[in-house]
């Protein structure tokens, strides 16, 4: 009873969540409905027993993407009103597919629901241990049989670090940095010199 | 009882408004991008509700590649974005065609 409860909580808060990320005006409110809808979707993973999935959604989506979207929402000045110009013109169209789509992945859900197809199960090796919290068999399969496409997939990160930084990164002629090399190579002749006064007249600098 | 039909219907649905995302907002890139968010998390969630209920840990394995893709994905789209702002002082993508495709 409670399990049905809470499913059904998070699921209407979720498809909510989503449906107002769509049609929100402004794109900051937006992004600040995606992260309720990715809250939402990590409560119903924790549903099923799938807590390591979930917390790494709120860490990496909610903590890293939504926040990088709120960032460049509110970088850009951009008039977000004249941008949905074309809203009224595209819903026939983009309704039309939706649910086209959303049809057709009903008739697979009840083709699969009628028996038609015969689905394989868990060979055995990729199962949870007994005993086993789902943190700890997810690290245990990802530091043995996933090795390579673990490191695969922090270099991926790394590139796209990079590609980021090498994107967006620029040399600004009109400010004044540090050159640590010309600090480290200047020698006392260069920086000081020595005067003989006339008394009486002063110096030239 | 919940089922994984839930599961698999939640996901369905979510999937199909991230598609709408993308038809209703062709303008604005930033909520197509958001609009793709949605679609990869149907995506994770069907994954894991499979996983899930076939005993089988690797769905949840792969949910964690979808994210790390979809994290760089977000990255580069947003670099890109920015980049394209600071030289052109908009991101309309009508007005996208310096490629001339």
């Amino acid at each position: 009873m409670i399990q049905a409860f809470a499913f059904y909580m998070f699921t209407a808060i979720m498809l909510f969540s989503a449906i107002s990320v769509i049609f929100a005006r402004n794109p900051v409110h937006s992004v600040l409905w995606l992260i309720v809808a990715f809250f939402n979707a990590a409560g119903l993973m924790v549903l099923i027993g799938a807590e390591f999935i979930a917390m790494l959604l709120v860490i990496v989506y909610v903590g890293a993407v939504a926040v990088l979207f709120l960032f460049v929402v509110m970088m850009l000045d951009i008039d977000f009103s004249e941008m949905r110009a074309g809203f009224i013109k595209n819903a026939p169209l983009g309704l039309l597919i939706a649910l086209v789509l959303l049809v057709e992945l009903g008739l697979g859900l009840g083709v699969w629901h009628a028996g038609a197809l015969q689905l394989g199960v868990s060979s055995g090796n990729a199962a949870t241990p007994e005993g086993l919290s789902n943190t700890a068999a997810i690290g245990a399969l990802l530091y043995t049989r996933y090795l390579f496409l673990f490191e695969a997939a922090g270099i991926i990160l790394l590139v796209a670090m990079i590609g980021a930084i090498v994107l967006t990164h620029r040399q600004r002629g009109d400010t004044r940095g540090q050159n640590v090399g010309r600090q480290i190579a200047r020698r006392p002749e260069e920086a000081t010199v020595n005067v003989k006064p006339v008394v009486g007249q002063g110096v030239t600098l | 009882m919940i089922g994984i039909e839930h599961y698999v219907a939640v996901s369905s649905i979510l999937f199909v408004l991230g598609v709408l995302g993308i038809f209703l907002n062709r303008k604005n890139v930033i909520v197509i991008l958001m609009a793709i968010e949605l679609i990869l998390l149907a995506v994770n969630i069907n994954f894991v509700a499979f996983s899930a209920f076939l005993h089988d840990l690797v769905g949840q394995i792969f949910a964690m590649f979808v994210l790390t893709v979809a994290a760089g994905e977000a990255a580069i789209g947003l670099a890109i974005l920015v980049i394209y702002f600071r030289g052109r002082g908009t991101i309309a993508v009508d007005d996208v065609n310096r490629m001339k495709g």
